[in-house]
């Protein structure tokens, strides 16, 4: 039987929406006080296979010369982004939602099994709750993304008042690159997060706008056992 | 965004395969259509106009007033996020110092606004202005080496974003404030940095002998006991490009505080102007 179904509550698409451009001003405010000092490439040695970045992206986008632009945004946006990423936290706490986003013992391999399915290897997907294994770990991965970007933000901004954070992260220099490396896996999530809900469909991106989603809901003696479980119980 | 109110507790998902190849059309014209479209319109024009007020938001942000290169606004973040600073800043925090044997040989340079006109190190004179009035006192770089030696191994932080491990070599600002009484309006010495003297004035200006280049600190970092008027690196006379005869370190600010071939130091009970800080630049900068 067919019916709207509650998927994603109010505060989590306003959480969810908010962040959007927030994580992408943070980015791009970035990009502009990293051009300051553009020193890291991947590579060993004398050989170079990618340096961030060439001279053509900063051509493409303008990035330079922007740097005392860029701090004063990234200082102000940053504010933002931790406020919401910190209430989305206490919402999910609060409201139970985070019975569906934190890993189980199952999620990694069920994770496995989507990645497979959803690379055409596998035919069944499996059976999820509101979140699939991949998901969850992907949606609790970011979290921490966020958290670690933050504190080695804070590593970076004060690095003698909390001289503690910035040694135990390795030191000024250590925590510059995994900020950096934090901004390439939001990239990376971004490319993986959108291709999947391009692939998910309208149905399953309407309902990050307007919270719904159409279910064919089971009924009958095999749906409704199925229907009574606890959102934790494979937990 | 959305405008529908939704049940404070989550109504729960259960189980069910992934949506992909399930027919999912809800009948035409049906009331759950209907319900469906109404609640999507609602919620996507809900988004587009929150999205447009964001737009706008930004927009409006980025077209105020200007202050000192960056919007006001975006300024007055800036000055908050600076007295949030001060407020957590301890003196009894100090930078990691490190072995000698890390510093660098070559110290970079960057900059040189201040230094580019001539000088004559012979007759240089560090001349300081009593914050209590009258006439500047004039220090030669003699007096300054009298004052205890200290070297310490700390990493200057460009603002651009480098960094390098230098050995430097100077006398504490606190220990000439405490020789030389000038930073507290009746005159009194500076004896325990956790406990200065009431009337210690709040700011210190530091000028260049041509006025080409000029910073201001907050007093609390000029007289944290990393905070150096530099004479040496590496065991070193500073070199002209380094700012001979004397110069500011201090590991509490990014380099553009640092200033090279100090003229003229004041203090003051507002903040002094700031070279950097005129060009959109946090006047705090500290670390």
């Amino acid at each position: 039987m067919k019916k709207l179904i509650e998927k994603h509550p109010l505060a989590i698409r306003w959480f969810h929406w908010v962040n959007f451009p927030v994580l992408l001003l943070m980015i791009w405010s970035g990009l502009w006080i990293y051009w300051a000092n553009d020193v890291y490439r991947i590579g060993w040695g004398d050989t170079t296979l990618y340096k961030f970045f060439p001279q053509s992206f900063y051509d493409m986008v303008h990035l330079d010369h922007k740097l005392a632009q860029g701090m004063a945004w990234h200082f102000v946006l940053m504010w933002v982004f931790f406020l919401n990423g910190l209430l989305y936290v206490l919402y999910t706490l609060f409201s139970g939602e985070w019975r569906y986003l934190l890993p189980n013992r199952h999620s990694f391999r069920e994770a496995g099994q989507v990645i497979l399915h959803d690379l055409g290897l596998r035919k069944a997907a499996p059976l999820v709750q509101k979140y699939n294994g991949a998901q969850r770990l992907a949606y609790t991965a970011v979290i921490l993304m966020g958290v670690g970007s933050l504190l080695t933000g804070l590593a970076i901004y004060k690095p003698t008042q909390f001289g503690w954070l910035t040694q135990g992260l390795g030191g000024y220099e250590a925590a510059r690159v995994q900020h950096f490396v934090l901004t390439l896996g939001y990239v990376l999530f971004f490319v993986v997060h959108v291709a999947q809900v391009g692939r998910a469909g309208w149905n399953n991106f309407r309902s990050m706008v307007a919270g719904f989603e159409v279910a064919d809901v089971p009924t009958g003696p095999a749906g409704a056992p199925l229907a009574r479980r606890e959102p934790d119980s494979r937990a | 965004m959305a405008l529908e109110p939704t049940s404070t507790s989550a109504q729960e998902i259960p189980p069910h395969p992934s949506p992909d190849g399930a027919n999912l059309t809800l009948p035409p014209g049906s009331p759950l259509a209907r319900e469906a479209a109404r609640r999507t319109r609602r919620s996507f024009i809900g988004l587009g106009l929150a999205g447009l007020g964001g737009v706008l938001g930004w927009r409006y942000l980025l077209n105020a007033p200007d202050a000192d290169g960056i919007p006001a606004p975006f300024r007055r973040v800036l000055d908050a996020n600076g007295r949030l600073s001060a407020a957590y800043f301890r003196e009894t925090r100090l930078a990691p110092e490190f072995a000698k044997s890390m510093a660098v040989r070559e110290v970079r340079t960057n900059g040189s606004a201040g230094l580019e006109s001539d000088i004559d190190l012979a007759a240089w004179r560090l001349a300081v202005q009593p914050y209590g009035g009258g006439k500047p006192q004039k220090f030669t770089l003699a007096d300054i080496k009298a004052l205890p030696r200290v070297e310490m191994t700390t990493q200057l932080k460009c603002i651009e974003g480098w960094s390098i491990i230098v050995n430097w070599t100077g006398a504490r600002f606190a220990d000439f404030l405490a020789k030389y009484p000038l930073a507290s309006r009746s005159g009194q010495p500076l004896t325990d940095i956790a406990r200065p003297p009431a009337d210690l004035a709040p700011y210190v200006s530091l000028v260049t002998p041509d006025e080409e280049y000029y910073v201001g600190l907050d007093m609390p970092s000029a007289i944290h006991p990393q905070t150096l008027l530099c004479y040496e690196i590496n065991g070193q006379p500073l070199s002209l490009e380094h700012g001979a005869p004397l110069r500011l370190v201090t590991p509490l600010k990014y380099g553009i505080k640092h200033l090279k071939r100090i003229g003229t130091i004041a203090f003051a009970d507002t903040r002094p102007a700031d070279y950097w800080a005129e060009q959109g630049y946090d006047w705090d900068a500290g670390h």
